[in-house]
């Protein structure tokens, strides 16, 4: 699904690369984690894979795709949500399905072949999403009236309205309180059995990590050269949060990052 | 929202009533209070006015400062001839001049705000051009532009231009990146980013620069439109009712320029109302 060859990035032309010939491979249907210390370049790595930044050097490639701008058949959910907030909930579901109606199936903004939804259309698969994220009563209502918790809801309704292949997440819970963070993990994790998604989430928290990847990404202090793999195949069943399996690994995690003592 | 409880027609539900859906009915009662609401406040703001207005025209005793029921009747007979062509003139130059300087300042404030080095470039020649007194370049203005009509839409869009300009900036610059990003994955190329951020975003922006501004507006066309022509209130106040002493039909002058900025500054407040709904989402 992701192939990343030989990739070097540097935010200026004499700044320290963050990444140094690394090379990294997901497979489709994989769910991955990425976790390190704040600078390690988790969240660039998440902008280069979703087009939003340009590599130095190298390749991405997603699907068939070589990446050099977003890729329509991706999905990003970002920490702080990037909803409008003049517009009302609903509003905001729709917008991926507008900019698809707005400009065709180009192949460059929308994926070729598939004709985007006709207004009808997607009104049905906006009302679908906002049911299943139980946030269809918020609908009328603007961002800045409704909680945490249902701004990114809104966020992954809008993204998987779009039906994406691959789902990338930068720190998708990390302004949410305990309890909110918990039960919106939970709601991902069932929608990647549904949609059968190739999955890349981002963190800092390290249970989160262990909760969210069946694999994880384990960056350090830039420049990264090679990819530190950490197998978790344990994420994702029920009950995981409460074994000692996940305890294990959370700590194997604390001991990689440098900070199990 | 707006689920108000039936404090009132507290017995049981006509049959009218009882078709319609509860809500819409409080919804439809809850606007018709509003509405009568702001009607009482017209016109008790009206009765002050005019109570003031006859106190001062008692005091003073003098020709310049006739009564209002002397006024009326000239404003109402005179606005179904000359007062209406000129106040037309007028209103037809603010509006020229409004969209003129909307579509100009609008794109390039988004310019200055979304892309940091023309900000930095050009923003300090806007923070020296934008207090000046774009007034004092009426005789400039009217030597290069002609005496026509281009003059002085010139000059109105002109002090226009700088309020929508640095208000927009502001706003554009406001927007954070991460929504740009996250409406870039979706699909959002340049024009859908106009479309769906940029212009949604700078509406209200705009619509506040030209409440706070119309009134602006509106007194510099007045002195405009006392050099080189034969339309338009300004005109009309001075040249055509004031200098040939002729008070009663100047005041009928004067309340048509003042209801000209009134009818002005309502319909932009409430477009800027129903705009920026939003912004009060969180207050509710």
């Amino acid at each position: 699904m992701i192939t990343i060859e030989n990739l070097t990035f540097r935010y200026g032309p004499r700044a320290k690369p963050v990444f140094l010939g690394f090379s990294w491979h997901v497979a489709p249907g994989e769910a991955w984690s990425i976790i390190g210390p704040s600078g390690c370049g988790k969240t660039t790595l998440l902008m280069l894979i979703a087009g939003l930044r340009r590599v130095s050097r190298g390749t991405i490639r997603v699907g068939e795709t070589v990446i050099t701008r977003p890729r329509p058949e991706t999905g990003l959910i970002l920490q702080d949500f990037g909803l409008l907030p003049w517009a009302t909930v609903w509003d905001n579901v729709a917008l991926g399905l507008r900019v698809r109606r707005f400009y065709g199936p180009d192949g460059k903004h929308a994926p070729r072949g598939q004709p985007p939804p006709s207004r009808k259309e997607a009104r049905r698969m906006v009302e679908e999403w906002l049911r299943r994220l139980n946030i269809y009563e918020q609908r009328d209502r603007f961002p800045g009236a409704i909680s945490g918790g249902q701004r990114q809801r809104t966020a992954i309704a809008r993204t998987l309205a779009l039906q994406p292949d691959l789902l990338l997440m930068d720190e998708p819970f990390s302004s949410l309180d305990a309890p909110t963070r918990e039960d919106l993990q939970n709601l991902i994790l069932q929608l990647r059995a549904e949609m059968n998604l190739t999955s890349v989430i981002v963190t800092h928290a390290i249970e989160e990590a262990a909760i969210l990847g069946r694999k994880i990404l384990v960056l350090g202090e830039p420049p990264n050269t090679a990819p530190l793999i950490v197998d978790n195949p344990g994420a994702g069943s029920p009950g995981y949060r409460s074994t000692v399996d996940f305890l294990d690994k959370c700590t194997e995690l604390r001991t990689l990052m440098g900070l199990a003592h | 929202m707006h689920r108000t409880t039936h404090v009132d027609g507290s017995g049981p539900l006509t049959a009218a009533e009882a078709e319609v859906s509860p809500n819409a009915v409080s919804l439809v009662r809850d606007a018709l209070r509003a509405s009568g609401a702001r009607l009482l406040n017209l016109t008790l703001a009206l009765s002050i006015f005019a109570a003031c207005w006859t106190a001062l025209a008692a005091a003073l005793r003098r020709d310049i400062m006739p009564y209002p029921w002397e006024v009326l009747p000239v404003f109402v007979s005179e606005m179904q001839g000359d007062l209406w062509n000129h106040m037309v003139a007028s209103a037809g130059r603010v509006l020229k001049a409004t969209a003129l300087a909307t579509l100009i300042a609008t794109p390039v404030g988004l310019g200055l705000g979304q892309i940091r080095l023309l900000n930095r470039i050009f923003s300090p020649l806007i923070g020296l051009v934008h207090p000046i007194p774009k007034i004092v370049f009426l005789p400039v203005i009217l030597v290069i532009m002609g005496i026509g009509e281009t003059s002085k839409v010139f000059l109105i869009a002109l002090i226009l231009f700088f309020q929508i300009l640095v208000v927009v900036r502001d706003e554009a610059a406001s927007l954070r990146p991460e929504l740009i990003q996250s409406v870039r994955s979706l699909g959002a190329g340049r024009r859908a980013l106009f479309r769906f951020v940029y212009l949604p975003a700078s509406l209200p922006a705009v619509l506040t620069a030209l409440r706070v501004s119309v009134g602006t507006a509106i007194a510099v066309l007045f002195i405009a439109e006392q050099y080189s022509t034969r339309q338009g209130l300004g005109y009309y106040i001075v040249t055509l009712t004031w200098q040939r002493l002729r008070f009663e039909k100047m005041y009928a002058g004067i309340l048509a320029m003042s209801l000209l900025g009134l009818i002005l500054y309502l319909a932009v407040d409430a477009l800027e109302r129903i705009v920026g709904r939003w912004r009060h989402a969180g207050e509710s």
